[in-house]
């Protein structure tokens, strides 16, 4: 009896490696601590009432952003440990399973769990904000959205120290990653984690695609729609589209793990290679989805802080609509090297080629916006500008890469690496970081240390260039991903140590972030409605926003509504004038997403281990949350005029 | 046009060249090809960062031109035009010009994307030596049908004769790549692929196992040697003489997961790499896979050897319309 429950517990937990023991003993001693500090203070209630049942768009978007910042440590530990390991040849820090473990979580933890959730989340602090409306479209499914995001991440990561990280790369090709070659329950992990999350993000974009067509201000005709707005829509369009191809994928790669079938087995006539052509159809547009949002967010800390209108409304809007589209058109680019022939070929080369032309149009648009602008540099500017370079290098590799037989000779190799951390980096990365510190007043009400933020900045992009310029070279010297180790002979140590020193000053960036919050936090410094010179509607409310956004819609026939309106008063016109306060009618919150999402990661879990006694009452659970809620009858509820106007006399004190 | 092209690839290669004198320029293997192939790989890589940076050089002056003139300074003399939104004639030329040139870029990329075609046998009047590839867990193994020899993760050619490889894989997916010869092609079971290239000089070049494949798959790297047809010839022969067979139940023991240092064999089994092939078609063939299937011409729009209930020995055409997906079509 004792032995079989060690035997278990040997199963179960994954052994042997002192730096897991080390992270078991943390996450164990954090859970105690966070449990002593919600009881100790009474903060269970708070915890309960004001977050985790939370169906405020302000809120869901603070905790994306907040899960998005821890799984970036996450990410970035692996990533430095990948460093670490490849610093010197020969070296046996990590060992080739550890590694490949590795740099597999780095990957799916990177993109879906942290590029995603910073994104989702800028998309709920700002696009409501925007363009005037008091929340989004379905407050309840986005509360859902985050749920499912949140338990799938977490799935994703209890693999960490639970039965074992999947390690057959971030798209987990099959055969590899089929029960033949991958017995353990990581790619169970890895299938469950995404897919619970993948219906979190799909009904975003549902969400987001529906809030932006229906709920605008009146007024705001859709070319009159700032351009992250843009951005969002055509993001969202694209996760539409692009995230059932991912559920259907996995689903089918489920079901040869589980149920013995052959999609993509090697044996019986199964086709791996069609895995890899789907699981592309998505991962394309993927890379397009997270880095629309950021082009917008460029688009509107340029016009911003070059004090000028955005040049090219017209053309940036085709751009980003056109790059959604062509996204889809492009995937075997990825593996020009699996011999579809000449024609196929050159297809996707061009298609691909014809990308670069939308987005090189915004880079000449972003220029001519600060053309003739009077252009200020605090953060948010400092990362749009150094983008620009970054993003222009990384393109052109990028477009390298699309001449067919050339790639031939960068695929698989540390050239390939370079640019896709070029662009996600430079481009996404970036974008997002540039987004939280411009919009981190308006969500928080207070201002962030400049002189840290410029520390980190500095840092993180000497750091950036330090660590990928020598992949580039690296690739061309045919050092190829994924290789836990080499040797000397190689000659690749000079420039590989060199890329890791970059990883580590790209670390110390992002503890410069976090000491600028935590040091931000501690001598807070109160932030105005409108802290930046601001352009659209958001900055027109106080910081942070009130519950219910805008005490009136307000009235934007012009496309930066609120910098008109401030122009118009400081030509000594007089505001617009504010309709009558009305009772404002608000969605009620709800505890139903987080148990369902619960009931979710206990059917996934039961589902990893094939333990059907636990998967069976988790999707019973979901049943009856689906249940519950369709015979919820009150689910909103007014906010009265007086309490508007206490609200509003508070916040105006506070500006 | 295209002759421009060669003078300016002449004049990119010369600047490639100077770097490549430079110490550490010799590391840069992408750069440095010692085959036809891997020449023309690089002549297009040349062709198209040139292209690029006809767009990037001015692009990333403009940004920095602009970011300094425009900065906010109290004395600032700069012009300050608010309202300045939208010019017709600049935006028409910063849709065109790179419009232009992808067009450009494009028609470049197609025409080298049919002459560098992996399954397109190479002119030249030396008749093409086989080796056949099969990736394994983790080790590659090469099969010379006609000196009927094979090793692990060693190969040997005679240089400026045409070698024709075919690939194929009893693991997960890998990808062959010899950076200085030219570039990769998958290594995926149940498909032959082809692959031709040449070494132009003798010398003896890195070979990568360049896609992930599991475990050990940093230890799937192999030399690929050019010698002479002199040396080769001996190269052989000391192989024939010295080493052991490769047998049927040899092969089974080496396709087991694990690493292997360079070996050699002195023969092979009969049709071993076509009944590696057919083996994922979904039904054994046993040995039916006879030699006649060597002749075959496996070419990129069917990859796929052996689908279905087709024999293995069957003839299959480079236009077959076969595509991966249906087997059952063919019944």
């Amino acid at each position: 009896m004792l032995d079989n429950i060690k035997d278990f517990a040997s199963d179960f937990f994954v052994t042997g490696d002192p730096l897991i023991y080390g992270a078991d003993v943390s996450i164990g001693l954090t859970m105690i601590a966070v449990v002593f500090a919600l009881t100790y203070f009474k903060k269970w209630n708070w915890l309960w009432k004001d977050w985790l049942t939370t169906v405020d768009h302000k809120r869901i978007g603070i905790m994306y952003v907040i899960a998005a910042l821890l799984m970036l440590f996450r990410g970035g530990v692996d990533a430095l440990l990948m460093r670490t390991q490849l610093a010197v040849p020969d070296s046996d820090f990590l060992s080739p399973e550890h590694y490949n473990q590795i740099f597999t979580t780095h990957g799916v933890i990177m993109i879906l769990f942290m590029a995603m959730p910073l994104m989702f989340g800028l998309f709920n602090l700002v696009i409501p904000l925007q363009i005037g409306a008091r929340d989004v479209a379905f407050p309840f499914l986005n509360s859902l959205s985050f749920w499912l995001f949140f338990f799938g991440a977490m799935l994703f990561n209890v693999s960490f120290v639970i039965g074992g990280s999947p390690d057959a790369g971030w798209l987990s090709y099959p055969p590899l990653s089929e029960m033949s070659h991958s017995p353990g329950v990581g790619q169970d992990f890895y299938i469950w984690g995404i897919q619970i999350s993948g219906i979190g993000s799909l009904m975003t974009g549902i969400n987001f695609v529906v809030t932006i067509l229906k709920m605008r201000t009146p007024g705001m005709k859709l070319m009159k729609m700032p351009m992250f707005t843009w951005s969002v829509l055509s993001s969202s369009l694209t996760i539409l589209l692009a995230f059932p191809i991912l559920t259907v994928t996995l689903a089918l790669l489920f079901i040869d793990r589980y149920f013995g079938a052959h999609f993509f087995t090697l044996d019986s006539g199964g086709n791996p290679m069609m895995y890899i052509n789907l699981i592309w159809m998505w991962g394309h547009p993927e890379v397009y989805i997270i880095v629309l949002p950021a082009f917008g967010i460029f688009s509107e800390i340029v016009a911003t802080f070059s004090k000028k209108r955005l040049f090219g409304y017209k053309s940036m809007v085709f751009a980003l609509m056109s790059i959604s589209l062509f996204s889809f058109f492009t995937w075997a680019h990825h593996f020009f090297t699996m011999g579809s022939g000449a024609n196929v070929n050159i297809f996707f080369a061009i298609t691909t080629m014809i990308i670069a032309i939308p987005t090189g149009v915004k880079v000449f648009n972003w220029l001519f916006t600060m053309f003739r602008g009077r252009i200020s540099f605090p953060t948010p500017m400092l990362w749009t500008v150094a983008f620009i370079p970054c993003f222009i290098v990384g393109g052109m590799t990028g477009v390298l890469l699309s001449v067919a037989p050339a790639d031939f000779q960068f695929h698989n190799s540390y050239f390939l690496i370079a640019h896709f951390h070029q662009v996600i980096i430079g481009g996404v990365a970036f974008g997002f970081f540039a987004g939280l510190y411009y919009w981190w007043p308006k969500v928080f009400g207070f201002t962030l240390n400049e002189r840290l933020g410029k520390w980190a900045f500095w840092t993180w992009n000497i750091g950036f260039y330090v660590c990928f310029m020598p992949q580039y070279v690296l690739g061309l010297m045919g050092m190829t991903r994924r290789l836990s180790t080499y040797g000397w002979d190689k000659g690749w140590y000079e420039l590989n140590l060199t890329s890791t020193i970059g990883g580590f000053l790209m670390g110390i960036g992002f503890l410069f972030q976090v000491w600028q919050i935590l040091h931000s936090i501690k001598f807070m410094k109160r932030a105005t409605g409108d802290p930046w010179g601001g352009r659209t509607l958001e900055w027109s409310i106080p910081s942070p926003a009130p519950l219910y956004n805008f005490a009136t819609l307000p009235q934007a026939d012009e496309k930066d509504p609120w910098w008109e309106e401030k122009t118009r008063i400081a030509d000594g016109h007089a505001p617009l004038p504010k309709p009558k306060l009305e009772p404002i009618h608000m969605p009620k919150n709800s505890g139903i997403p987080f148990v369902m999402s619960s009931f979710w990661f206990v059917a996934g879990f039961g589902l990893v281990f094939d333990w059907l006694w636990m998967a069976i009452p988790g999707f019973v659970g979901v049943a009856v949350c689906m249940l519950v809620h369709s015979f919820r009858y009150k689910t909103d509820y007014y906010i009265p005029v007086d309490e508007i106007e206490r609200t509003e006399a508070a916040a105006r004190r506070n500006v | 046009m295209v002759k421009g092209f060669r003078r300016l690839m002449a004049v990119l290669s010369l600047a490639a060249m100077t770097i490549l004198m430079t110490g550490c320029g010799e590391k840069l293997i992408v750069l440095n090809p010692k085959g036809a192939i891997g020449k023309h790989q690089l002549d297009l890589i040349l062709i198209s960062t040139a292209l690029c940076l006809v767009v990037i050089v001015p692009v990333l002056i403009l940004t920095f031109y602009i970011v300094w003139k425009y900065r906010q300074r109290p004395e600032s003399k700069a012009k300050y035009d608010p309202h300045w939104e939208h010019s017709t004639k600049l935006e028409l030329i910063w849709w065109g010009i790179p419009i232009v040139i992808i067009v450009i870029l494009a028609a470049v990329t197609a025409r080298y994307t049919y002459m560098l075609e992996p399954s397109k046998p190479l002119e030249h009047e030396a008749k093409p030596i086989v080796i056949q590839v099969t990736s394994l867990d983790w080790k590659w193994l090469f099969q010379y049908p006609d000196q009927d020899i094979a090793t692990i993760n060693y190969i040997q050619f005679p240089e400026d004769v045409p070698i024709e490889f075919r690939l194929t894989s009893d693991a997960p997916m890998n990808s062959f790549w010899i950076p200085q010869l030219g570039g990769q092609i998958y290594t995926m079971s149940g498909m032959a692929m082809k692959l031709h290239l040449i070494a132009d000089e003798p010398g003896s070049y890195m070979g990568m196992g360049a896609n992930f494949s599991g475990k050990d798959f940093g230890k799937m790297q192999f030399t690929a040697k050019a010698t002479s047809q002199e040396e080769f010839d001996a190269w052989v022969k000391e192989v024939k003489g010295s080493s052991p067979a490769l047998t049927n139940e040899g092969y089974e023991q080496l396709a087991k997961p694990g690493v292997s240092d360079v070996e050699t064999f002195s023969s092979i089994p009969a049709g071993l790499f076509e009944r590696i092939v057919t083996k994922y078609g979904g039904h054994d063939h046993g040995g039916t896979g006879g030699e006649s299937s060597t002749e075959h011409e496996h070419g990129a729009d069917s990859d796929q050897a052996a689908t279905g209930e087709m024999p293995a020995d069957m003839e299959m055409d480079g236009d077959s319309s076969m595509n991966h997906g249906d087997h059952a079509s063919h019944d």
